[in-house]
């Protein structure tokens, strides 16, 4: 009985040590609007996240947007979607993402990841 | 001359509130200030435009000693008198050979942020010496002598009147490949539209637009969906789209961006002074705006890789007329030009 409860206290601290140095992968929304990406309603052209973080891009304009990538970190064509469609894109190397929409090519942001 | 076509925005503003509260209750009555015209016309900060630099460019654009034939000059395709074009379907180059592609107009290319069908050129200076160079175009060495016909900078240095003008453009810089595509570009920006019948309309003038050109704008915004693409101030969203032309050997800005959308896709041109610049298309398939407008109303011919905006339209006789009649009232009078006189010695 001791034993077990040795165990489990065992587990225990091994899971609350886990959990307190884990850091869960986070999603961000990046807007497509007005011709250009934004976050909380300003324009923007560079954005940090972490390895394993997602962002989401969402068409807020009337019109067809695309999202791709040709950097060496990460290549990626999520092809061409209209308002209120979003794409997602997983950002698991460290470095620098240059992400464009194809058809508008004045929309340009960095991503770097963390 | 460029100082006159500053406009003053906040007074266009002014009149603008104006128009929209006596149309109010009208169906455009929408804020329709995003057609009105930039305050002042782009221009990088290491080659602002002065007067020198405008004169010194437009010299440079009909000089036909910019060709290695010394017989083709800019304005040979970009000809003033054509809508800055040349009512060709295609170019005419070096050797009389022809291009797979239209001349665009250069009208308005200040507002664009990327330069040429394609968009290969970043800027007007980066794009400016790209014809002079190509062998199927203008076909001149600019600074090394292949063969006896000599190079761009050597003619040029060797004429006192150019001598004096890039020193008076660029003082201190020296005739180079840089000064010549600055001074270029410089010229290239005062080319801009007048004001045409559906800006005066814009600016509170009822009478400037018939009820045949209203109806088509309305379409244009609405039911035809042209403004899907062709926004804003210069009528062009600067993006690139694939509108269904029956035109396979030209993959467009795909060369550029090897993404799967740009697989035939152009850049979207202006539609201001539409009316001069005939024929339309980036290879010159269509002679008239009627055609133009079939094309989308049939919701482009070819669907290989059409953009998701083009759709069938089933636009009736009477909508096709008024949206040609509309296209027309953004044509403006045109600027006169006059020949500069080039330097001989």
């Amino acid at each position: 009985m001791m034993k077990q409860k040795y165990l489990f206290s065992i587990a225990l601290v091994g899971l609350t040590t886990l959990f307190s140095t884990m850091t869960f992968a986070e999603e961000h929304v990046v807007a497509q609007h007005s011709k250009s990406f934004q976050i909380d309603g300003k324009k923007i052209e560079t954005m940090t996240v972490k390895i394993g973080d997602v962002i989401r891009f969402k068409n807020e304009d009337p019109f067809f947007h695309n999202i791709f990538s040709l950097s060496d970190l990460k290549t990626f064509d999520l092809g061409s979607f209209p308002k209120g469609q979003s794409k997602t894109v997983t950002f698991d190397k460290a470095g620098m993402a240059e992400v464009e929409c194809a058809i508008h090519p004045e929309m340009y942001m960095e991503v770097s990841v963390q | 001359m460029y100082r006159k076509l500053l406009p003053n925005n906040f007074g266009q503003k002014i009149l603008l509130a104006t128009c929209l509260c006596l149309i109010g209750t009208s169906a455009l009555a929408a804020d329709l200030s995003h057609y009105l015209r930039p305050v002042e016309i782009p221009q990088p900060d290491n080659n602002r435009i002065t007067p020198q630099r405008v004169e010194l460019g437009k010299m440079l654009f009909f000089d036909p000693r910019l060709s290695g034939s010394n017989w083709i000059s800019c304005a040979t395709c970009h000809n003033p008198g054509l809508g800055w074009s040349d009512a060709l379907p295609t170019a005419i180059g070096h050797g009389q050979k022809i291009l797979h592609r239209s001349t665009p107009t250069i009208l308005n290319t200040a507002y664009q942020p990327l330069q040429l069908w394609d968009g290969r050129a970043r800027s007007l200076e980066k794009q400016a010496l790209g014809p002079i160079e190509d062998a199927g175009e203008m076909a001149q060495s600019i600074h090394k002598s292949v063969d006896k016909s000599g190079n761009l900078i050597d003619e040029l240095k060797a004429l006192k009147g150019y001598r004096d003008t890039f020193e008076a453009a660029y003082p201190g810089e020296g005739i180079t490949k840089k000064t010549i595509a600055k001074a270029l570009s410089s010229f290239q920006r005062t080319i801009v539209s007048s004001d045409a019948a559906f800006d005066r309309w814009i600016k509170g003038d009822k009478k400037a637009m018939s009820k045949s050109a209203l109806r088509g704008f309305k379409l244009f915004e609405g039911k035809a969906n042209c403004v899907k693409c062709h926004s804003n101030f210069n009528f062009t969203d600067n993006g690139f789209h694939n509108i269904g032309l029956e035109d396979a050997t030209d993959a467009g800005r795909y060369a550029i961006r090897k993404v799967n959308i740009l697989i035939g896709a152009f850049k979207t041109p202006t539609l201001r002074d539409i009316a001069l610049t005939a024929p339309y298309m980036h290879n010159g398939a269509y002679a008239t705006l009627e055609e133009v407008v079939e094309h989308y109303n049939l919701g482009g011919i070819s669907k290989a890789n059409l953009s998701p905006n083009i759709k069938k339209l089933n636009l009736s006789k009477k909508e096709k007329a008024d949206l040609v009649i509309f296209m027309k009232s953004l044509t403006g009078k045109p600027i006169p030009v006059i020949y500069p006189m080039l330097p001989v010695e």
